[in-house]
């Protein structure tokens, strides 16, 4: 088991590499610079800035030495935001972003694998239709259409929560971003929970479960439930990557201080050094979470295993 | 059970901060656009970075309620006669760390400005100073700027040439003194909260990044007994929309560019005198590509173009927020007395389609043979819907238009190296005075080196008016240049911008301002 985990971290190496090598010149090659804007710099004010984030070196060179810095871990400042580096921006927006994402997919799985399960057990009933049809319009309405709704309904009319903002990070204040983030993520697992379910209840262990005179509830709690998560689990490896790196619509929409917004913004801006830092952070999220799923997969399915 | 492992490993990497609010007394709370990138006030470029350096740092010349010149850190100045040299007594305050501001933080700070590591945008703005520019690009050292501290009070300012905007220049942000043993002890963290040490009517007390900023009344500020506030939060909120929402349910005082266009009659017959809108020195135009080779490099096809845009249906039925019409490129609400218009500005609709298509048909171009143009804007819905209604104006003169919308960083790369034919600008100023405006046509301007444009008179008129201390004279000067531009068609404008913001009916002490400065000294929120 060890060892194979350290094989999976080592295979990261050159897959991060391939990453960031093309996430870096894909940039430079996008026309357009972090210094084109409304008020066009005089050429000797641009020369400066440039001087100063290094831009005036050949690419080659630049790259080279964005690869050094990322060897000490130093992910370089950002242009936008000078204040701060980009490791600064990561590790103070992060934290507000997997609270929300934790929250958001929790809620997610709490609501949409019982969802799942019931319209698998009654299926092409009256509930099945209700519940596949309520998820689908889950699917179907993006949360750009969804939070500012909830802002508006439980925030301005009912001012039953704040309609934005993060006070430190107060229940009040999450209630709405969770549940704007959690919609699309109910629908999608309660749709694959059930797709997954329907098949497992059809296959011949069920069948001797049954025959051998075992309850309904023993024969899905005890037979049925283990099988049927397997495709929601690796589901959940990309999804939560994307759900607790934060979604910029949510972020803006609510007022939030996480992560999520730096990756639209950033590479609108040009802001090279960040957008790599995010490329570099996700990436290596994505392949974290993937590993995770996998170990997880021989815990719930016991066929596989990962000992030599 | 595959959750629960999952929660056992995301548990421990849960930061929850619990932050007990301390508020006493009357606080602020601002809607204020955008996160800042930074505090330093020399490296601030956005007005959602300024409005906060400003009440961090006071300048030596400082604005009143309403955006006009009045002393700040310098009680009182005289200007030499001919113009060049600037002496300032600065009157005795104190940082906020109880230090005396001196002459020679001034100095200092003017140094910095224009030193080429700092890559501040305005520099050119200083640019009149003796050897600024030298300085600015690495040929002279900074020491050998005309700046010098008399004494512990007295500053002197050499320029190299008179320059009518200096004072308005030395009111910006960029231009405040800064504390110079704060900024050597504490190195490039200086900006910090707990370390930053400031000139202004407010002190920085927190910095929650993309959550809140905020900012303590300063006990050391010269004027600290005037300054009702006792503290300011600035919220970073950059969806137009969810700014609106917060301030209609009183979690904010002032909310900045918080109505979308398309809310804003729903704002006028809902909030009343909460919505605050007027006139910006700023101007939105069309700049055309006069380049030789260009098919708008023919001044009849410019006027036709020109003639023919009905600029009231696009302030009143597109965008419908007060916007000034313009047949003219300095914005009216600018200060300095630059008039001039074009020819045809109060011209019924019937004469200028008939002119337009004389001149189009000189010009060589009619129904058989139409003019194919390009037009390029920025990602914005209002960019667009614009564009699509001069098309629209356009294609009644037989000229074919294809639009192009691309992000903003693309649009104005492909705007700087003049690869359009049409394009959307906005210009605003960054000084009070029309010389942002005319100084970008003229040689070696920004609008010049996009759109190509360039004239000998036009030239020397601009610089003529930059030198120029008597008022009128300045004025005629630059009614001429502005004259000459609009009479060679260089441009098409459209509107004069408006700002809209909402503020609450309980804050006194906010003026809406032609700059867009607000400060914040002298605020008061009633009970």
């Amino acid at each position: 088991m060890l060892s194979y985990i350290l094989k999976r971290l080592l295979m990261a190496i050159p897959t991060l590499l391939i990453v960031i090598t093309l996430s870096f010149f894909l940039m430079r090659i996008a026309p357009g610079g972090p210094f084109d804007g409304e008020r066009q710099l005089p050429p000797e004010i641009e020369a400066n800035l440039m001087a100063a984030y290094h831009l005036d070196e050949p690419l080659p060179m630049q790259y080279l030495r964005y690869m050094g810095n990322l060897l000490q871990g130093d992910f370089g400042p950002s242009f936008k935001y000078k204040d701060f580096s980009v490791t600064d921006l990561i590790a103070q927006g992060f934290p507000v972003s997997l609270e929300l994402g934790f929250w958001a997919i929790l809620l997610a799985l709490a609501i949409g694998l019982p969802l799942g399960i019931i319209a698998a057990l009654k299926r092409n009933t009256a509930v099945d239709y209700a519940v596949m049809g309520t998820a689908l319009a889950g699917i179907a309405v993006p949360n750009f259409v969804i939070a500012p709704i909830l802002a508006l309904v439980f925030g301005v009319t009912l001012a039953w929560l704040p309609v934005g903002g993060w006070n430190g990070g107060a229940w009040q204040n999450m209630v709405l971003p969770v549940i704007a983030l959690s919609i699309q993520q109910i629908a999608y697992i309660a749709r694959m929970m059930r797709a997954s379910m329907i098949e497992v209840l059809s296959s011949h262990f069920i069948r001797t479960a049954r025959a051998k005179g075992l309850s309904e509830s023993k024969v899905i709690l005890r037979h049925a439930l283990q099988p049927a998560l397997l495709p929601v689990l690796s589901y959940l490896g990309p999804a939560i990557a994307g759900i607790i790196t934060g979604s910029v619509v949510i972020e803006q929409i609510f007022g939030i201080p996480g992560i999520g917004r730096y990756f639209v913004q950033a590479a609108l801006n040009r802001d090279y050094t960040l957008v790599m830092g995010t490329v570099v952070f996700y990436g290596a999220l994505i392949v974290l979470l993937n590993l995770i799923v996998d170990l997880l997969y021989s815990v719930l399915d016991p066929q596989i295993r990962y000992d030599d | 059970m595959a959750f629960h492992r999952l929660t056992c490993r995301l548990l421990p990497a849960l930061l929850i901060l619990v932050v007990s609010s301390v508020a006493q007394g009357a606080t602020l709370e601002i809607g204020n656009g955008a996160e800042p990138g930074t505090l330093d006030p020399q490296k601030v470029n956005g007005n959602w970075e300024t409005r906060i350096t400003r009440a961090l740092f006071d300048r030596l010349i400082d604005y009143a309620p309403d955006g006009s010149l009045v002393p700040g850190l310098a009680e009182s100045w005289r200007i030499s006669d001919d113009g060049r040299t600037y002496r300032f007594k600065l009157r005795g305050a104190k940082w906020s760390d109880g230090v005396p501001i001196t002459a020679d933080d001034a100095v200092f700070a003017l140094r910095r400005l224009l030193t080429p590591a700092t890559a501040n945008h305005n520099a050119t703005l200083y640019y009149a100073i003796r050897n600024a520019r030298k300085v600015n690009t690495g040929q002279a050292d900074p020491s050998t700027l005309g700046v010098e501290a008399m004494d512990d009070r007295t500053l002197v300012v050499h320029l190299s040439e008179p320059t009518a905007y200096f004072l308005q220049a030395l009111a910006m942000s960029e231009a405040a003194p800064l504390p110079e043993h704060a900024l050597k002890a504490q190195g490039d963290d200086w900006t910090d909260p707990g370390r930053m040490v400031s000139s202004g009517a407010f002190t920085l007390d927190e910095w929650r990044p993309q959550e809140r900023i905020r900012v303590i009344k300063n006990p050391h500020f010269y004027a600290a007994k005037d300054v009702s506030l006792d503290s300011v939060l600035f919220h970073p909120i950059e969806d137009a929309g969810s700014a609106l929402n917060r301030f209609r349910t009183g979690a904010l005082d002032i909310a900045y560019s918080s109505v979308p266009s398309s809310r804003f009659s729903w704002a006028k017959n809902n909030l009343g005198d909460a919505l605050r809108v007027g006139p910006l020195v700023a101007q939105y135009f069309y700049m055309l590509n006069v380049r030789e080779g260009q098919p708008l490099a023919d001044k009849r096809i410019r006027e036709a173009l020109n003639l023919v845009v009905r600029r009231d249906v696009i302030t009143r039925q597109i965008l419908g927020m007060g916007q000034d019409a313009s047949y003219w490129y300095v914005p009216r609400t600018t200060a300095g007395g630059a008039r001039g218009e074009m020819a045809f500005a109060d011209w019924s609709m019937d004469k200028r389609m008939a002119r337009a298509r004389q001149l189009m048909q000189a010009a060589g171009y009619g129904p058989d043979r139409p003019l194919d143009l390009t037009l390029r804007y920025n990602t914005l819905e209002d960019h667009k819907k614009i564009a699509v209604a001069v098309a629209a104006m356009w294609r009644e003169l037989g000229v074919n238009v294809e639009l192009i919308n691309s992000e903003a960083a693309v649009h104005y790369s492909s705007v700087n190296q003049g690869q359009f034919q049409v394009a959307r600008y906005g210009m605003m100023a960054t000084v009070n005075d029309p010389y942002d405006f005319l100084n970008a046509y003229a040689t070696g301007g920004s609008a010049h080196k996009s759109s190509g444009y360039q004239s000998d008179r036009y030239d020397a008129l601009v610089e003529q008016s930059t030198w120029e201390l008597d008022e009128a004279k300045r004025a005629d000067l630059m009614t001429q240049a502005q004259q000459h531009l609009l009479d060679d068609y260089a441009l098409l404008p459209l509107y004069d911008y408006v700002s809209v913001h909402l503020v609450s009916p309980t804050i006194n002490g906010w003026q809406v301002t032609p700059t867009d400065v607000h400060p914040l000294r002298y605020i008061t929120i009633e009970d």
